[in-house]
């Protein structure tokens, strides 16, 4: 569970940025969340019901932009998508991959008022 | 408030120096209150009240994490202190391997711990019996070590120059994963009792190491577990990762682990 931490250090940040534009409320938040980056949806989804109470983020309207991680194969040069760290390079069925995108972890932008 | 990080510590993470007089006296306490009884008047007006506005934020939600983890490395790395992240599941041996360690390499490095845990000293008493100095965290609920909770350790452990620092993450091969704390570098445990497809069922931790030790090898003959395949499947995940086959009941293998070791210390430079 350690989305409860992740959920509370989202809280903060948006927070302390709404405050300092003498914000009352956030009425929108943006986050951009890589699928490998290590985020459990549901978990997320439980802990963020329970965290927000009292917050600023209370009445908030949550957007995610979900971004589907991409390896780079290091024997052909090949981009694909994964799922998981163990998969293959589709063209030469090689392990050597590194992420190129997929591990983001981000609050992107807040509409507060 | 602590006045080092700013934090507004709750009580629910305490940390134990283990010491010889007092082996159980809890380390940086924050017992005071904070009490805020006067009132925020608003006598100004806020014309804008209504007025929606965007705010780029772009900001990393590790990012405090992070910040306070490259603040714990900037220390190492003026003390030359070599820290390295234990991570594994509970049970794989991850202080029976730092109790072997601490002994047979005595003399030859000098050694500090943090010991991760839920509940109990029990971790740190061990460590301590080596004579190694040792700091408890005990998380309380908490499944992971952050970079803040080790900074508070140090401040009590105060670990030498040019020395070892292990820090036994608490028993668990997901949450730890995400939470830098401003190591060297992270080392991922597993022992022949788990099954061989680990790696492939917890990705994130063998994916974020640089050391995979396997543990207990002398126990082979008697499980299932396919040790190749076992190095195979780390490898698909991190073809970056080290593997080191161990045994610390007959000693097995430790050698190539106190060479690894040896290895990262850096001499410090003569000037």
């Amino acid at each position: 569970m350690h989305e409860l931490s992740i959920v509370m250090g989202i809280i903060k940040i948006a927070e302390d940025h709404a405050r300092a534009a003498d914000a009352a409320a956030i009425d929108e938040i943006e986050l951009d969340i890589g699928t490998m980056s290590g985020i459990d949806m549901d978990s997320m989804e439980f802990a963020w019901t329970q965290a927000i109470k009292g917050t600023m983020l209370n009445d908030c309207v949550r957007k995610i932009n979900s971004i589907t991680a991409k390896a780079k194969c290091l024997d052909c040069d090949t981009e694909f998508e994964i799922k998981n760290y163990y998969d293959a390079c589709p063209v030469c069925g090689e392990h050597l991959i590194d992420i190129v995108q997929g591990k983001e972890l981000m609050v992107r932008s807040l509409l507060v008022s | 408030m602590c006045a080092t990080c700013g934090c507004s510590s709750d009580g629910k993470t305490t940390y134990y120096l283990v010491d010889k007089d007092q082996p159980h006296s809890h380390d940086h306490s924050h017992p005071h209150d904070h009490v805020h009884p006067h009132d925020h008047g608003h006598t100004h007006d806020h014309p804008h009240a209504s007025e929606k506005k965007i705010i780029d934020v772009e900001q990393d939600v590790l990012h405090q994490n992070n910040l306070l983890a490259e603040r714990n490395r900037g220390y190492f790395d003026a003390k030359n202190i070599l820290a390295l992240n234990l991570v594994s599941s509970p049970g794989s041996g991850k202080t029976s391997l730092l109790e072997r360690t601490l002994k047979d390499l005595k003399g030859e490095l000098e050694f500090a711990v943090i010991e991760g845990d839920q509940q109990t000293n029990n971790d740190a008493d061990r460590i301590f019996a080596t004579g190694t100095k040792v700091t408890q965290i005990n998380t309380g609920k908490g499944c992971h070590l952050d970079a803040h909770m080790i900074l508070h350790a140090m401040q009590g452990l105060k670990p030498k120059d040019n020395s070892v620092l292990f820090i036994e993450n608490v028993g668990n091969l997901v949450c730890p994963a995400m939470f830098d704390l401003g190591e060297k570098e992270r080392v991922v445990i597993i022992s022949v009792t788990e099954g061989d497809d680990k790696p492939l069922k917890y990705p994130d931790m063998f994916h974020s190491s640089t050391l995979c030790i396997i543990n207990k090898t002398d126990l082979l003959p008697y499980v299932p577990f396919d040790i190749e395949k076992a190095k195979a499947n780390a490898k698909k995940v991190n073809h970056h990762l080290d593997i080191i086959e161990v045994s610390c009941t007959t000693g097995d293998g430790l050698p190539l682990w106190y060479n690894w070791l040896k290895s990262k210390v850096m001499q410090p430079e003569a000037v």
